[in-house]
């Protein structure tokens, strides 16, 4: 390539790029349509950290529409059909439109620097795969503008609901899913051609870091079930449109069957949610604890064994809809399962700031909260794997309480953990500490108080997705909705601290940006060059390998 | 150790692949929600069907062009596998719904079974399979299902014959053996098009005359389904084997270097598979 000599000594950053300075690249087009067919996996991993924060916004909003409604008992603000499609909306747009693709775009920016790789394998595939998103959601979010209302059966769209009952725009649906699919599949096989194939010489598997390693069995988890996912819509699209049977008994069918279907996509799914996240945290936990990593092997064992057993528990979420009792004891036993895998992960941060020289830096601060809360969501999930008491928890706002913890305080503050942590790197400044504390605190504060009540509204019984509610859930309620406000409020210092670093304001980071931590794509400059590693870098697994003792 | 890394040029056909695949999701979805949107279709499928030509032959010319290393043919392998392992379980959730049917819901719904409290629902209902009266009879099953062992069984010798010529002109390229290779892809590919032919003789047949349609019940559903994929596969693989034989025409391919055969061949295999599969659960058992 022509350019190689000159990225040497000059180094453009993505946030140069951002400000429309796109003349060191010496090939290509600029200016808008730079990014329209940029093969870029840092430009490419930018354009989808950008797009999973514009969606964050929108299904925060939503969110924010139903927690204004559910202030106080009784039908204040929106109609009940309207509710409906919030929810429904604001569950899709925030599983696939933000939290997954800000998942891919860290690892379109961080893998190719962490194994020593030029790019992407399949570099012109990621540009399919990404601006199919923008698409994908463009018809989704238009369903909303349709006649008869956008989807409004709830983000898990049961069927007898979503095909017999459902709006008129629900084949748009099953389309904004399909190409929304075809965009995670495309993009999971290039993370795992990329991870296989271009490592640098003398990185064996066990020298990966473990954000590499957690996004190679995600990657896996998405090729094994997204397929399913779209298997399952095409079934719903010939029900609604061309008459089988698939979800109707009365043809031979079984609405049962699309639970079943929906929820083989549906829990590995839930892992694709988090893995990357355990990835995330296990390299910020040993940097700001300056130890390496307490149990690597260990680690990456027990990501495997969550991505195994991911598929074989996918009917503890249908616990009451009527399965034979040995499938919900089969299910309730291999749940409980997953608790050693993931308990396994969460010794091994804590026996890692065991006797560490802990700072709390921002990137640490939410790395902590997600330990903590993520445990906190786990646990309430081990409750929820109890046949039993799952009769009384389904469809209440515990399993809100549930799923919000380990995908809020969860999944979303390992991103926000890792876009601190990496932000240096991407834009050659840190984050402001002072904003990214108040965001930290505040958004604390704010995701505790909306989700903790709900545990206790709904071990009192509130069941889900309505917009009235009797008089004794008011309270909780409304501590829910004031701590949904604060929440999506904070999240605007963000925006903030993102800005402020992409302009250039604050502390300029040098390579090594943070002096307790460990991987290649500390060895680059800040910000990082467009290009990094024409040729593979020399790796020496003795000192370098995070598996080394 | 120093040798540079290839990274391919950027280039315009991945947003143009967007744009179309685009117009077709918007296309069938506005056809199917509101009846209107022809045009979005038509031009979306016309599109994809160029905009692959057109992005092919740009990796064709290059690898041609000698531009790609042996590290980037092994990303295009990975890549090849990793595809044929997402429509494997495309499939499987195909041949899941079949199975839970079967050994699950159908017996249900006559009272069977852990759950068989569903036979509540048509009392009248006995359960069988292929299932030729359907719970509710407004929906109504087929007179009467295709024969396995005719039409079906030939498909099936034809689409294994195909494997194995297809395999003998794999060795014929490696071989350097031209005309052989071409010999034998042309009856690779003539196989699969009476494959094709003789499928759709089946379908209408079972349409009009066996009252085996899309809305024959349940078994009209897995049957149309699971047969009507194969059938697509079957359809882009012999596009595939016909963009390979006019490229063993032009001289294309060498021994040691000819991925795009061996991935078109994979993809032929893998649907060759699946449709022994098929030939047992759908037809036979």
């Amino acid at each position: 390539m022509a350019s190689d000599t000159s990225q040497a000594t000059v180094q453009v950053s993505t946030s140069a790029v951002a400000q429309g300075d796109g003349a060191h690249d010496s090939h290509g087009p600029t200016g808008i349509l730079r990014w329209v067919v940029t093969t870029n996996h840092k430009e490419i991993g930018s354009l989808y950290l950008l797009f999973s924060l514009a969606m964050l916004f929108v299904g925060g909003s939503m969110a924010l529409v139903i927690r204004t409604e559910l202030f106080q008992p009784g039908l204040q603000f929106i109609q009940p059909e309207f509710f409906n499609q919030m929810t429904t909306m604001h569950g899709l747009i925030m599983v696939f439109g933000a939290i997954m693709p800000a998942f891919v775009g860290l690892a379109n920016w961080m893998i190719p620097m962490q194994i020593g790789a030029p790019d992407m394998a399949l570099p012109r595939l990621n540009n399919f795969s990404f601006w199919l998103l923008p698409v994908a959601f463009g018809i989704l979010l238009s369903t909303l503008f349709m006649e008869g209302g956008g989807p409004n059966f709830g983000w898990t769209f049961y069927a007898p609901l979503s095909t017999t009952y459902a709006p008129p725009s629900t084949s748009f649906f099953i389309m904004s899913i399909h190409l929304a699919g075809i965009s995670s599949i495309l993009g999971a096989i290039n993370i795992i051609a990329t991870i296989f194939n271009l490592r640098t010489p003398g990185m064996r598997l066990m020298d990966m870091s473990l954000f590499v390693w957690t996004w190679l069995i995600t990657a896996f988890l998405l090729i094994a079930v997204m397929p399913v996912l779209a298997g399952v819509v095409t079934m719903m699209l010939m029900d609604i449109n061309f008459g089988t049977s698939f979800f109707n008994a009365a043809g031979g069918g079984d609405p049962v069957l699309f639970q079943h279907l929906f929820w083989f996509f549906g829990h590995p799914e839930v892992y694709i949610m988090i893995l990357p996240a355990f990835g995330i945290v296990s390299l910020i936990v040993p940097t700001f604890a300056r130890k390496r990593l307490f149990g690597y092997a260990s680690m990456v064992y027990a990501t495997a064994a969550i991505a195994l057993l991911s598929f074989l528990v996918w009917a503890h979420h249908m616990f009451t809809v009527g399965i034979p009792l040995v499938g919900e004891l089969f299910f309730m036993y291999s749940t409980m399962l997953i608790a050693v895998p993931t308990g396994v992960k969460i010794f091994n941060w804590i026996a890692t700031l065991f006797r560490g020289s802990i700072s709390f830096e921002v990137p640490m601060l939410f790395a902590l909260g997600f330990i903590v809360m993520f445990t906190i969501g786990g646990l309430s999930g081990v409750m929820l794997a109890i046949v039993p008491a799952d009769f009384q928890y389904h469809d209440t706002y515990f399993v809100v309480a549930h799923f919000h913890y380990v995908l809020v305080p969860g999944a979303l503050f390992a991103i926000m953990a890792a876009a601190y942590y990496w932000m240096p790197k991407w834009t050659g400044y840190y984050a402001s500490e002072t904003l990214g504390k108040w965001h930290f605190w505040l958004s604390v504060i704010g995701v505790n108080l909306t989700f903790f009540p709900m545990h206790f509204s709904g071990l009192a019984g509130m069941p889900r997705r309505i917009p009235d509610y009797a008089l004794q859930f008011a309270d909780f309620n409304m501590l829910s909705s004031i701590g949904g406000f604060l929440f999506g409020f904070s999240q605007l210092i963000f925006v903030w601290v993102l800005i402020k670093a992409i302009r250039g304001s604050g502390e300029k980071a040098h390579a090594h940006a943070w002096e307790g931590a460990d991987g290649l794509e500390w060895t680059v400059p800040s910000p990082a060059p467009l290009h990094t590693f024409d040729t593979p870098p020399p790796f020496d697994p003795l000192t370098e390998s995070p598996s080394r003792h | 150790m120093t040798s540079q890394y290839y990274v391919p040029p950027t280039s315009k056909w991945p947003i143009i692949a967007v744009v179309v695949t685009g117009s077709t999701a918007i296309g069938a979805g506005s056809l199917m929600s509101y009846g209107t949107g022809l045009p979005f279709l038509v031009v979306g499928l016309v599109g994809v069907a160029l905009v692959m030509a057109g992005w092919f032959r740009d990796v064709v010319n290059e690898s041609m062009g000698g531009l790609y290393d042996s590290q980037m043919d092994r990303s295009f392998r990975q890549g090849m596998a990793w595809f044929i392992f997402s429509e494997v379980m495309f499939f499987a959730a195909f041949f899941g719904a079949l199975f839970y049917v079967r050994v699950f819901a159908v017996p249900w719904l006559d009272g069977e079974g852990a759950k068989g409290v569903t036979a509540l629902l048509w009392p009248e209902f006995t359960a069988s399979w292929p299932l030729m009266d359907t719970p509710d009879p407004s929906v109504g099953g087929p007179w009467e299902v295709v024969n396995p062992w005719k039409l079906p069984l030939i498909n099936t010798l034809i689409l294994v014959t195909s494997s194995v010529t297809l395999t003998i002109a794999h060795h014929a390229l490696k071989a350097d053996d031209r005309p052989k290779l071409r010999q034998w892809l042309i009856v690779t590919l003539l196989l699969g098009l009476v494959f094709l032919v003789v499928q759709g003789v089946e379908y209408v047949e079972a349409w009009n005359h066996l009252g085996l349609t899309l809305q024959a019940g349940i078994y009209g559903s897995t049957f149309f389904m699971l047969t009507g994929f194969h059938g697509l596969h079957v359809t882009i693989g012999a596009i595939v084997l016909a963009v390979l034989l006019v490229r063993v025409l032009k001289g294309h391919f060498s021994a040691d270097n000819h991925f795009a055969f061996e991935a078109g061949a994979w993809y032929w295999h893998f649907v060759d598979v699946v449709w022994i599969g098929l030939f047992l659960f759908v037809y036979v058992f």
